[in-house]
């Protein structure tokens, strides 16, 4: 009896101590929308349950350890005892109902998570190899920033050009993956004003640590005026329609502007330059080659590049688009 | 050098290469047949890995005796291959425990392949920016890592059950020898398919290869499907092999409750590995098929879709992690009363907790799956299946703990690391129910707290648990046991080293690291923590070094130990070790119970004749 009373005591006071412990290093990052609030709530319970049953197997098992451990010159066996059926239901049973209780939990808190609001801001999300794209139908407006009003909730309408991406911002906690071929929904209430990050949570290819977005919870006249300011951005001349294209599809993430080496060749004084290829010949960098490597990027690598890195533009691009692209890479000579 | 050429993996490698060379000379001559440009490198490479790894079957000799057998001819039904001492661990040997040994020793091949993979990517990640890898060599490392530890992992589990099945049985040898070998060597030329991925432009997409993003992938893809389908054969022949044993050749007396509980263990995990390795397979060749033929399985413009592979993936591959942990849990529950003097707390509970997690992990994948995009509705059930996995998990941790209450403990070095797989194991299991609530997943999906969940109960589930069966079997293997001074040195390195690494994955995924990322944000303030997981990495790395040093040093000078060094009631260790070939010279009866420690002059088994 003596060493179940002192057991129970180690076990109380270490559920005690891993529990404070764990709360007080900051476990998660702000909470920075309304889902935020109910999947934190869960995840305080599971740390109150892993702090109890960590301590309940590790108090008893370290107290048995130095307790009925061999002593010296000792050579018998220890107690023999092959079970307790009530006890073995008992640790059947008791965790049976924990499992339900979280169950519910589970539940309700995902039905918090998933609560639909008619007048939310509807925003088409675009993913593709390394890029993200933003549509505000409402406005007709498309960015590669998200930016979002505070306290009202978006509704985000996502689909992959080519492979599965995810949309997870951390201190959003919510995430769903994109996937090719169908249209899946994430809805989110930021409730805190500041700069985030959308970061591609699926792995989907080479570039995909770089595959990152901007997000920026503002106040109403400051989201207000954003779209104002995007509706005004006239598109006429290609070479900045082109720059705008680039910064779109993320283009510079593997190609650099000033000349540094990234995952692929750097766009400065590229134009009419010669390029050798990887199979030893050179070709005269003209518009037709600028065009092709971005519609089918495969057919001349570039030496010291590898191929099967940059996917083909062919069926995202429209022909003004490439050629505004190309322009803009003209205009870097 | 004739004597070198006679080895059986020599002559198998030999007929490998030639294989291959036919296959792609195959293939090639029937495109210039059909009017075709003559070289497509996917095709040929792929039917020429396939000719290869057949040919290296026939090399090998792992089919002679059945197409002996196919052409009228005798084959001896208890072979002798005394005479041909060391030599039959390089060929096609029939007799369990140099099977056993040979998957030992090509786990801890594989292991310490895919070990290094991890330090070098592991490395790279000690610092923000790309250092010394590229993009696509970062992810190729990261991806075969993946890949190479659960092939390394499937074949340890195999050399266990192997190894001590039969002796645990009391059985001559497996039900099918000639099957067990078979299941044996077409591991090696698959592994090698596998691993020649990495010279063939590698592959991006991680060890779950998710179109369409594997449908875009290099060559190397194909390599890589092409080899887990195959290595999928050794655990499907093998889990036939360890039933059809178990059911059959069981020793007198030894009931169902009466087997010795690593036994349960086994079963347990053949029953998962005979039914659901297929689907892995079939996965993965449909995707091969996608690449090769144009077939539109996941393909939304053909009418496919690619969320129907992650079902049929995860199919397998939630219940892949129960085949991984469960012999592993087994030997916890095996050893622990050997060192605890005591017997196993509630037998019939620990027995039948196997049975039910293997039963309940067949209903959970679609936990893997909460941010895919499947039908919203169907996250609810499988939230409700995966936390039940909870009730028979904790009943072997009540288990364990009430069978070391009021024990005699020693704590030799199989038992140090018995121990560190209960804490390990009891780590990833806490750090589990989080993933199944839904709507904590949704943040946790993804990220290194995943990977720090899952190296937590694979460390737990059968790292630990495989060392610790290493030490304890090496002597019945050799006669000598491993040094202990080395063994320990072994567990401090890897010990410590490995909680730091795991809760620091935990503690960054939780604070938004994503996974399978081969670089991150400085703006995160992650460096430091990833300075130190690199550190640990390569503690572990030396630890496994000593491991190594100490099986090679041991085999040849380590104590001499030919009894019953652990004081254990096993039939295995009632007999002098290393045991000769069809094992026990006399049959022994099964005469009590299986952990009866503290009653003083009970057996377990009665021998013929005493």
């Amino acid at each position: 009896m003596k060493h179940f009373i002192i057991v129970a005591i180690i076990v109380i006071l270490f559920t005690f101590l891993v529990y404070t412990g764990l709360n007080s290093i900051g476990l998660l990052p702000v909470q920075a929308s309304a889902q935020s609030v109910s999947i934190d709530n869960l995840f305080q319970i599971h740390v109150g349950l892993i702090s109890f049953l960590f301590a309940l197997i590790i108090g008893i098992l370290v107290y048995s350890l130095i307790v009925f451990r061999r002593k010296k010159g000792e050579t018998g066996d220890g107690a023999h005892i092959v079970g307790n059926s009530t006890l073995e239901i008992a640790w059947s049973i008791i965790p049976l109902f924990i499992v339900i209780f979280l169950a519910y939990m589970g539940a309700y808190s995902l039905g918090e998570v998933r609560r639909i609001d008619m007048s939310a801001l509807q925003v088409k999300v675009t993913a593709g190899q390394w890029y993200w794209q933003f549509q505000y139908p409402e406005y007709g407006v498309t960015s590669t920033e998200l930016y979002l009003p505070v306290n009202r909730q978006v509704d985000l309408q996502m689909s992959s050009n080519d492979v599965i991406h995810s949309f997870w911002v951390p201190e959003f906690r919510v995430k769903q993956d994109i996937v090719p071929g169908q249209v899946t929904e994430l809805r989110i209430t930021p409730t805190l004003l500041g700069n985030y990050k959308v970061l591609c949570a699926e792995l989907c290819g080479a570039s995909h640590a770089y595959m990152e977005g901007l997000v920026m919870v503002v106040d109403l006249p400051t989201f207000e005026n954003w779209i104002t300011n995007q509706q005004a951005t006239v598109e006429v001349d290609p070479v900045l329609k082109g720059q705008q294209l680039v910064q779109q599809y993320g283009c510079t993430t593997c190609h650099s502007l000033d000349g540094s080496i990234k995952i692929g060749p750097s766009w400065k004084e590229l134009y009419e330059s010669t390029v050798t290829l990887d199979d030893g010949s050179t070709i005269f960098a003209d518009q037709a080659y600028l065009t092709s490597s971005i519609l089918e990027p495969n057919l001349y690598v570039h030496e010291g590049f590898p191929s099967n890195v940059m996917p083909s533009f062919n069926e995202i691009l429209d022909q003004t688009q490439v050629e505004s692209i190309v322009a803009f890479i003209e205009s870097l000579k | 050098m004739k004597k070198f050429f006679s080895l059986g993996l020599i002559r198998g490698l030999i007929w490998q290469v030639i294989g291959t060379g036919i296959g792609v000379g195959f293939v090639t001559l029937l495109r210039v047949l059909m009017g075709l440009p003559a070289w497509k490198a996917e095709p040929a490479t792929v039917f020429g890995a396939l000719l290869g790894v057949l040919f290296f079957l026939i090399g090998v000799g792992a089919i002679t005796d059945w197409y002996k057998m196919a052409k009228g001819e005798e084959v001896e039904e208890m072979t002798d291959e005394s005479h041909l001492g060391k030599m039959r661990y390089f060929g096609a040997s029939l007799d369990h425990k140099v099977i056993g040994i040979q998957y030992m020793v090509l786990s801890i091949i594989l292991m310490s392949v895919g070990g290094m993979f991890a330090l070098i990517f592991r490395t790279e990640l000690a610092e923000t920016g790309m250092q010394f890898l590229t993009l696509i060599e970062y992810n190729t490392l990261m991806s075969l890592h993946g890949i190479v530890m659960i092939v390394s992992i499937l074949v340890g589990i195999a050399a266990i059950m192997n190894y001590t099945v039969p002796l645990l049985l009391g059985a001559s040898d497996m039900a099918f020898p000639r099957l067990n070998a078979f299941s044996f060597w077409i591991a090696v030329p698959s592994g090698l398919v596998l691993l020649s991925s990495l010279f063939l432009g590698g592959f991006d997409t991680g060890w779950t290869g998710y179109p369409p993003l594997s449908v875009r992938a290099p060559l190397g893809m194909q390599m890589f499907f092409l080899g887990v389908a195959l290595v999928g054969f050794t655990s499907i022949l093998g889990s036939i092999n360890i039933i059809a044993t178990i059911i059959r050749l069981r020793s007198k007396g030894m009931t169902p409750f009466r087997m010795p509980i690593f036994i349960w263990a086994a079963i347990a995990t053949s029953i998962i590995s005979l039914t659901a390795t297929q689907l892995i397979g079939l996965s993965f060749e449909m995707v091969m098929f996608q690449r090769l033929f144009g077939m539109g399985f996941f393909d939304p413009i053909k009418g496919g879709n690619p969320i129907l592979f992650q079902h049929l993936f995860w199919f397998y591959s939630h219940p892949a992690v129960y085949v991984f942990v469960l012999p592993g849990l087994g030997i916890i529950s095996e050893l622990l009363p050997v060192f605890a003097r005591k017997p196993l707390f509630g037998y019939k509970w620990v027995a039948m907790s196997s049975l039910g997690i293997a039963l309940v992990g067949f209903l959970v994948w679609g936990h893997h799956m909460f941010t895919s995009g499947m039908a919203e509705y169907l996250r609810v059930p499988f939230m409700y299946s995966t936390l039940l996995v909870a009730i028979p998990t904790g009943v072997k941790f009540f288990s364990w703990v009430a069978t070391l209450w009021r024990g005699k403990i020693t704590f030799p070095v199989p038992m140090l690391f018995i121990l560190a797989s209960i804490v390990v194991f009891l780590l990833g299991g806490l750090t589990g129910p989080p993933n199944a609530t839904i709507s904590t997943d949704l943040h946790l999906q993804d990220t290194y707290y995943i990977v720090g969940h899952f190296h937590d109960t694979l460390f737990g589930g059968f790292m630990f648990p495989f060392f610790a069966a290493v030490y304890y079997w090496f002597p019945k293997m050799t006669g000598r046991r491993l040094n202990e001074k080395l063994g320990k040195i072994h567990f401090w390195l890897v010990t410590p080293s490995f909680f730091v690494l795991s809760l620091w994955m935990m503690r960054i995924g939780l604070l938004g690291m994503r996974r399978r990322i081969a670089d991150y944000d400085p703006a995160l303030q992650f460096q430091t923590y990833h300075q130190v997981m690199t550190y640990t990495g390569y503690f572990i790395a030396m630890g496994v070094l000593v491991f190594i040093i100490n099986l090679i040093w041991s085999a040849k000078k380590g104590e001499i130990a030919t009894g019953n060094i652990w004081n254990s009631r096993s039939p295995e260790w009632q007999v002098p070790s290393p045991m000769p070939m069809h094992n026990y010279d006399k049959q022994f009866e099964v005469v009590g119970e299986p952990y009866d420690y503290g009653i003083p002059g009970s057996n377990y088994v009665k021998f013929d004749g005493e």
